[in-house]
C-alpha cells in the first residue's frame, strides 16, 4: 500500500475501458487514468491540489471503491502502479455495481442522516450514492453506537458519519509535523482518535483544511453551519464524476 | 347499552391517530377522544447534537410547515448565538426570514383551504366521497382549482427562493440567513415567475380577495353550518406585535377570554414558561398546555388564524385590515368561537399574507449582503413563530461544547389539543345522537371539525379521497356490535 508516489520519466502504455492511454512509470492507474480524464472514484484517495493544501497524492487505499480490474483481477487503482500493456477494466456494470455496494454499506454502517449534515451537498459518500442510484436499503442498518466528540473550540468530530478512510491521519499535520489523528483498534472497533490537546490549538486555516480534506461530514467546523446555500454547494452544480482533475495539467499539483 | 365508536387510523398528524366516541345505553355521546398514539420523540433525538443543526433537523417534524419550525428554532439559535431574541437581525436576514415565513402561511393555508377543506364546502359534508375530494373539485370547479394551484406554487417558490428548496430548506442559520434576494428573484415575483401574469404578487393577492368573497358567498347559503358546526367558547392564545398589530414572525404572547378580556397581557415570548404549562394524560402521546394561570380545566386555549384574529387589535395591511373588520363586526367585535371560522380568518390571513409579500418585495433591503450578525454567546435559547396552525414554542439549552442538552417543542398541533377533542364531540354529539349505526357521512363530520384546525390529521382524505379509517362500536363489556372501514 502506497501512501505518497514517486513517478519516473518512463511511459507506460495501457488501455482503460478500452480506451489506450499513456502514463509515467510510478504512476497509479488512479493517476494515470486522472491525467487522461477518465473517471475512477475515490473516497480514501486524494490528489493533491491549492484548495486542500496537500504537497503530493495520497491513497491509504482503505475505502475500496476505486476497485478496477486489471488483466482480469480486481485491484484497488489508487494503489495499483501502471505496468506495460495493463488492460483496465473500470465503468463497467459489474464493477459499478461492487461500488454500489461499497457505498451501501458505509451508508449502513455508520449514522448518516444526511438532511440535517452540513456537508450535505459536498459530501464524497453522498455524491456517490446519488451516482450509483443507491435507493432502498438493501443490507441491514448496524445502528452503531458512535460518540460525537465536541471537545475542541474549534472543530466538532462526529464519529457517526466518519467512514475510516484515513485521509485525516495521513494529511493533517501541525506545522512542525505531527499528526492530529491517529488510527485506534481493530476490525470492526477501529476508530480514530484525535489529540485533544493539539486540535484544540489548530489555526482557523487548519481547522477549513480539515473539514475540507474529511470527504464526509465527519469533521466540522464549530458553529459554521448551513453558510452555502442550495446551488453554490460542491456537488450541486456538477455530480461526482462529471469532471476529473484537470486533464491539461497532467495531474499534477495545481 | 353503553357502546364505544373507534375510528382508527385518523392518518398524517404526526403520524398516526384515532377517534373513539363514548355512547350510553341510549345511544347519547358521553365523552369523544382524539387520541395521538405515535411517539415521535424529536425533543429527545436533537439532544447530543451541535446547535447549528437544529433549525435543519427539526423541520422534519412536518412536511406542510417545515418552514415554521426551520423559523421557531432559527429564532431560538440567535438568542444563543446573541443575536437578539428575533429584533436583532440585520434587516436583509430578517426581511428574507419574513418572507419566507410569509410564503409559507399563504401555501399553507391555500393547501389547507383549497384541497383539503373545501371539497366538503363544495359537495357537503355528506356527498359521496368520490366526489367529495380534491379531484372533485378539479372537475367541478375547474378555474378555482386551477388558481389553487397556481397560488400554492407561487408561495412554495417564494419558500425555494428564501430557503434554497420548497421543502426542508436550509436559509435560516443561527444568526440570519445566509442568502438574500436576487434581483431576477424579485422581479420574477413581482411581474410573473416565467413570465406568466398568472404567478405574479398582484394576482395572488387578487385570488385571495376572491377566495374571501368565496367563502362569505357559501356562508350567506350555510349559515346555521358553519355557525352551529363545532361551535364553543375558549380562550385564545397568539403572538401579536408590541402594538397589537397580527404579526405571524414575531410578537409578545397575548390571550383573550371568550368574553375579549385578556387573560395574558403581553409577555415577553421569552418568558412562555410563566405563562403556560402542560398537562399529560394516558390515553395520548399528545400532551394538553394550559394557561399557567387559569389551570388546566379552565386554561386550555385555542391557537392558529381564528385565535390570531381573536387576539390582535388590527392587521397591518389594508386589504387584509378590511377583511378582518367585517369578520370582527359578525361577533360584535366579541371572540369568534365557531369552529368552521377557522377557514374563514385562515383566508384573510391568506390575503394578509399576499400584501405582505409584495411589500417585502418592493423592498431593497432584500438585495442587502449583511447577511449574519452574532454578540455574546449564551446557553439558552427560545423561539416563538405564529405557524400556519398556531403558535408554536421552540426552547433548547446548550451546553459549552455547543450540544444540545435540552429541547423543549410545543407544536401548534399540541397547543390545538384540547379545543380538537371538543370539536370531535362537538360533531359526534351532533350527528351520532340517538343513532346505532356507523355511516360514512358521520365519521367524516368528525374529521370536518379536525379538519378545520388541522389539516395534517386527514390530508389523506382529500388528497387521495381514500383515507384508511376504521370505525368499530363498543358495547360496555368491550365486545365487537359493528364496524366499518373504508380505504383498508
Ligand atoms: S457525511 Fe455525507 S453521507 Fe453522511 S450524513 Fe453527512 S452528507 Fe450524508
Ligand atoms: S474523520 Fe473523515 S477523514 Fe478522518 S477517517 Fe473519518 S471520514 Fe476519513
Ligand atoms: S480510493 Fe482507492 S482504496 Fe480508496
Amino acid at each position: 500500500m502506497s501512501e505518497t508516489i514517486e513517478t519516473s520519466s518512463e511511459i507506460i502504455t495501457l488501455t482503460i475501458d478500452g480506451q489506450e492511454i499513456q502514463a509515467a512509470a510510478g504512476q497509479t492507474i488512479l493517476q494515470a487514468a486522472q491525467k487522461n480524464g477518465i473517471y475512477i472514484p475515490t473516497l480514501c484517495a486524494l490528489h493533491a491540489t491549492k484548495e486542500n493544501g496537500l504537497e503530493s497524492d495520497i491513497a491509504p487505499g482503505t475505502c475500496r471503491i476505486c476497485t478496477v480490474k486489471v488483466n482480469g483481477r480486481t485491484m484497488a487503482a489508487c494503489t495499483t502502479p501502471v505496468a506495460q500493456g495493463f488492460v483496465v477494466e473500470n465503468d463497467t456494470e459489474e464493477l459499478n455495481d461492487l461500488r454500489k455496494t461499497i457505498v451501501e454499506l458505509l451508508f449502513v454502517e455508520g449514522n448518516h442522516f444526511c438532511p440535517s449534515c452540513e456537508k450535505s451537498g459536498s459530501c464524497d459518500l453522498q455524491a456517490l450514492a446519488y451516482r450509483y442510484q443507491m435507493l432502498s436499503p438493501r443490507f441491514r442498518y448496524a445502528f452503531s453506537s458512535r460518540e460525537v466528540n465536541a471537545e475542541s473550540p474549534k472543530l466538532l468530530f462526529d464519529r457517526n458519519r466518519c467512514i475510516l478512510c484515513r485521509r485525516c491521519v495521513l494529511a493533517i499535520r501541525t506545522e512542525d509535523g505531527k499528526q492530529l489523528f491517529g488510527f485506534t483498534k481493530r476490525g470492526d472497533k477501529s476508530g480514530i482518535i484525535m489529540d485533544e490537546e493539539l486540535v484544540k490549538n489548530i489555526s482557523e486555516e487548519q481547522a477549513q483544511q480539515a473539514m475540507h480534506i474529511c470527504p464526509v461530514g465527519a469533521i466540522i467546523r464549530k458553529e459554521k453551519g448551513f453558510d452555502t446555500p442550495f446551488g453554490q454547494r460542491k456537488y450541486d452544480q456538477n455530480p461526482i464524476g462529471s469532471e476529473t482533475v484537470c486533464t491539461t495539467c497532467n495531474g499534477e499539483k495545481s | 347499552m353503553a357502546q364505544k365508536i373507534t375510528i382508527e387510523p385518523v392518518t398524517r398528524v404526526e403520524g398516526h391517530g384515532k377517534v373513539t366516541i363514548h355512547l350510553d345505553d341510549n345511544h347519547q355521546v358521553t365523552e369523544s377522544r382524539l387520541h395521538i398514539v405515535e411517539f415521535r420523540g424529536f425533543e429527545r433525538f436533537v439532544c447530543g447534537r451541535p446547535f447549528w443543526e437544529a433549525p435543519v433537523l427539526v423541520q422534519r417534524l412536518c412536511g406542510i410547515c417545515p418552514v415554521s419550525h426551520h423559523l421557531a428554532a432559527a429564532k431560538a439559535m440567535d438568542m444563543l448565538v446573541g443575536a437578539g431574541d428575533g429584533n436583532g437581525l440585520t434587516p436583509v436576514a430578517e426581511k428574507m426570514r419574513r418572507l419566507m415565513h410569509y410564503g409559507q402561511i399563504f401555501q399553507s393555508h391555500v393547501l389547507h383551504f383549497f384541497h383539503l377543506a373545501s371539497p366538503d364546502l363544495l359537495f357537503g359534508i355528506d356527498a359521496d366521497p368520490a366526489q367529495r375530494n380534491v379531484i372533485g373539485v378539479i372537475m367541478e370547479h375547474t378555474e378555482l382549482a386551477k388558481q389553487a394551484v397556481l397560488m400554492r406554487k407561487y408561495g412554495q417558490e417564494i419558500i425555494a427562493a428564501t430557503a434554497g428548496k420548497k421543502i426542508h430548506g436550509t436559509g435560516a442559520v443561527p444568526g440570519g440567513i445566509n442568502k438574500n434576494l436576487s434581483l431576477e428573484d424579485r422581479d420574477a415575483f413581482l411581474n410573473g415567475i416565467n413570465g406568466n401574469p398568472d404567478l405574479s404578487a398582484d394576482k395572488m393577492i387578487k385570488w385571495a380577495e376572491a377566495a374571501i368573497a368565496l367563502l362569505l358567498d357559501y356562508h350567506s347559503s350555510h349559515t346555521e353550518f358553519l355557525d352551529g358546526f363545532a361551535a364553543f367558547p375558549s380562550n385564545h392564545l397568539s403572538l401579536v406585535r408590541p402594538d397589537g398589530a397580527l404579526d405571524l414572525y414575531h410578537g409578545v404572547i397575548r390571550a383573550v377570554d371568550p368574553e375579549g378580556k385578556r387573560i395574558v397581557n403581553d409577555v415577553d415570548s421569552r418568558d412562555y414558561l410563566e405563562v403556560v404549562e402542560e398537562e399529560v394524560r394516558s390515553w395520548s402521546y399528545m400532551k394538553f398546555p394550559y394557561i399557567k394561570e387559569l389551570g388546566p380545566k379552565k386554561g386550555w386555549y385555542r391557537v392558529g388564524p381564528l385565535a390570531r384574529l381573536n387576539v390582535c387589535d388590527f392587521i397591518p395591511s389594508p386589504k387584509a385590515q378590511a377583511a378582518f373588520e367585517q369578520f370582527r363586526a359578525y361577533t360584535k367585535g366579541k371572540p369568534n368561537s365557531m369552529s368552521m371560522h377557522y377557514h374563514w380568518a385562515r383566508l384573510i390571513e391568506t390575503l394578509h399574507a399576499a400584501e405582505v409579500m409584495k411589500e417585502l418585495l418592493l423592498d431593497p433591503d432584500l438585495q442587502g449582503t449583511d447577511l449574519v450578525t452574532k454578540g455574546e454567546r449564551c446557553g439558552e435559547g427560545i423561539g416563538l413563530l405564529e405557524a400556519p396552525r398556531g403558535t408554536l414554542f421552540h426552547h433548547y439549552q446548550v451546553n459549552e461544547q455547543d450540544l444540545i442538552t435540552m429541547c423543549n417543542l410545543i407544536v401548534s398541533t399540541t397547543n390545538n389539543n384540547e379545543p380538537m377533542n371538543r370539536a370531535v364531540n362537538a360533531a359526534a354529539v351532533a350527528q351520532m345522537t340517538g343513532k346505532a349505526e356507523i355511516t360514512e357521512p358521520m365519521m367524516n363530520a368528525v374529521e370536518v371539525a379536525i379538519r378545520a384546525y388541522d389539516p395534517c390529521l386527514s390530508c389523506a382524505t382529500h388528497a387521495m379521497g381514500q383515507m384508511p379509517l376504521e370505525v368499530t362500536l363498543y358495547d360496555a363489556a368491550g365486545a365487537v356490535l359493528d364496524q366499518q372501514r373504508k380505504g383498508m
